[in-house]
């Protein structure tokens, strides 16, 4: 019963972490169809800043997770400008070489400015140490990533159902080029919605720093797991990226606390099982 | 009408000759550029080697990326299926004939390609690079886990090839394997040449172009593609078995990711489609990381990431792609 229960919590902690990061690549990659392989450098970014903030600056932890987003989405703005605007629309194999050539760019920079040692972001005291809950006491940390991820989760769906924004943004996913005929600015959808994902995905990478060291090859590391989860929860979906998220957060857990001499093959042998069953992805609407 | 007839045949000629003509200065180049290698790395012929084997890997994935159109992250699975075909047949059944264990390693890639040919296929655009993806790491984690058979992650060793033809020993130089490597790598350019040209090689690219197309002239795309997967199998589990021939140890890391992450991008860089990108890709690429990693460690992956950012910006078709495309443009403004 205890394992059961440890093994939930941090299953589900562990998914809303990569929900937090990934569902910004699903949002992009539905909208402007790019497989983006670098969004796992940009939570790294993410997490280097807060790293630095909170080590050598001094700050607290709130300002660093925000200067942590805010440094991120400022780095990211120009390299959307330069490159990856010119990758739109183009063949999946350019796309892949040319976020895989950023990813190992921003790989090399990391070593070279941060070094190849493990960064770690220090917790602030309210978020240290464990909860009780009367029945169980479960550590505060895994709690503040689950209320984060449903926070997030929950943000998302009121402003992509609820808002004019959301509308215009959903009409661009289904049809670019209507939307803009019918007046949607779709360049400015697209540069708020890439802002909004690398800011999330550089707080997911703060959020999740337990669970997913930074470190330089954290973007190469990790960037399949992202991958893997848009693509079985279906691209552009948030209710399928949850899904996804705590369906295979909880294989990966499982399997890590079970049966650990395996490491990821059970992962990766449902992942495989899901997709061959939904080839779309758990959410994936037909094209 | 049978001066038209007669035209047609002379053009028919014509364009045959030519292709021969491209395959004998292909065959001519790579003779070149091995012999030169020769005399330029004496001392480092099992580079040279190396990337022989890897160039049949990148041919093999040109087979399926650059002519069927099947996107894959995951291509290194053939690959390090024939080097452990090769090198288990070798270490636990006594099998060390050279020309045996490549046979053992063709075998190999073939069943490799099969069963990927058949999962990849179901799935299409980001999801079948997903599935390619996850098939590489399970064959990793699987290679790890069966430690009896492969060595798990101290690699398989213990492989000791017999002297080829009885008489050429693979000594510590490097000489036997190297020109064992070149041979094998004529071999199969000329053969895929053959392939690429055939009914059926036109058939893969035109499922490339348009699958409902083909469907409705009657031909199934599926069970093609299926085919060229196992034929590019085979061609991948050739560069296997010359790996572990020449280096006699087949470790984990030729079923990587990054194995197969580092073998797309050489195709790319030389450039989909063509046989002769794939190969000067290799050459290109493995040149350069040999060369950089050598001269500074710590930036070369940096600088492999500005490369592959200046190539799809200034040469997307590729290095071959776009240096065939200016001599032609060259040859059309002369005439």
């Amino acid at each position: 019963m205890q394992t059961v229960f440890s093994i939930a919590i941090d299953a589900f902690a562990y998914g809303m972490v990569l929900f937090v990061i990934s569902i910004g690549l699903s949002v992009t990659m539905g909208l402007m169809r790019v497989v983006n392989l670098a969004h796992g450098a940009f939570a790294m970014i993410g997490g280097y800043i807060a790293s630095y903030a909170a080590q050598h600056l001094g700050l607290g932890y709130a300002v660093a997770v925000l200067l942590a987003v805010v440094g991120t989405v400022i780095i990211a703005i120009p390299i959307e400008r330069l490159l990856y605007r010119r990758i739109y629309g183009a063949p999946e194999l350019t796309q892949v070489l040319m976020t895989i050539g950023i990813t190992f760019c921003i790989i090399g920079i990391a070593n070279y400015v941060f070094g190849p040692t493990l960064k770690t972001i220090p917790l602030p005291p309210a978020l240290q140490g464990s909860a009780d809950l009367g029945f169980r006491s479960i550590a505060v940390h895994r709690l503040f990533a689950i209320v984060c991820g449903l926070a997030v989760a929950g943000g998302l769906w009121y402003a992509i159902e609820k808002t004019a924004f959301g509308v215009k943004l959903r009409a661009s996913v289904d049809n670019a080029s209507m939307a803009a005929a019918l007046g949607v600015r779709t360049e400015i959808i697209y540069a708020i919605s890439f802002a909004v994902a690398v800011g999330l995905a550089a707080f997911g990478g703060v959020l999740g720093a337990e669970l997913l060291p930074v470190e330089p090859y954290y973007a190469l590391r990790y960037m399949v797991t992202f991958l893997v989860v848009v693509s079985v929860g279906g691209a552009g979906s948030i209710p399928g990226a949850l899904l996804a998220c705590l369906v295979l957060g909880g294989i990966d857990t499982t399997g890590r606390y079970l049966m650990p001499e395996f490491g990821e093959f059970f992962f990766y042998l449902a992942v495989i099982a899901i997709i061959c069953v939904f080839p779309r992805g758990l959410a994936g609407r037909a094209r | 009408m049978t001066l038209i007839m007669n035209n047609e045949t002379v053009i028919a000629k014509t364009r045959q000759s030519r292709t021969i003509g491209r395959d004998l200065t292909g065959i001519g180049a790579i003779l070149a550029v091995a012999v030169v290698g020769y005399f330029l790395f004496p001392d480092n012929l099992a580079l040279l080697t190396r990337i022989i084997a890897i160039a049949l890997l990148v041919l093999s994935l040109d087979l399926v990326t650059g002519y069927c159109g099947v996107a894959t992250l995951g291509h290194a699975a053939l690959f390090g299926s024939g080097a452990y075909a090769a090198g288990i047949a070798a270490a636990h059944y006594g099998i060390t004939s050279p020309l045996l264990m490549t046979l053992a390693g063709i075998l190999g890639g073939a069943i490799a390609g099969l069963i990927c040919g058949v999962i990849i296929l179901r799935a299409h655009g980001l999801p079948q690079l997903v599935l390619s993806i996850s098939l590489i790491y399970l064959f990793h984690e699987f290679a790890n886990k069966a430690s009896s058979w492969t060595g798990g992650s101290d690699g398989l060793s213990g492989i000791s090839p017999d002297p080829l033809f009885g008489t050429y020993e693979f000594d510590l130089w490097g000489q036997t394997a190297y020109i064992f490597g070149v041979f094998l790598l004529l071999s199969v350019f000329v053969l895929l040449r053959v392939l690429v040209r055939s009914p059926f090689g036109m058939l893969c690219r035109g499922i490339k172009e348009d699958p409902l197309r083909i469907m409705a002239m009657g031909a199934s795309p599926k069970i093609t593609l299926i085919k060229m997967y196992v034929i590019s199998g085979a061609v991948a589990g050739v560069g296997g078995a010359l790996n572990a021939i020449s280096t006699q140890v087949v470790g984990l890391d030729s079923l990587s990711f990054t194995q197969s992450a580092e073998a797309l991008v050489m195709l790319v860089l030389g450039g989909t489609g063509s046989l002769f990108g794939a190969l000067m890709g290799t050459l290109v690429f493995m040149l350069f990381e040999d060369y950089v990693s050598a001269a500074n460690p710590f930036h070369w992956l940096t600088m492999v990431g500005v490369l592959l950012i200046a190539v799809v910006l200034f040469a997307p078709k590729g290095l071959y792609g776009t240096a065939a495309g200016f001599i032609a443009r060259r040859l059309e403004k002369r005439t």
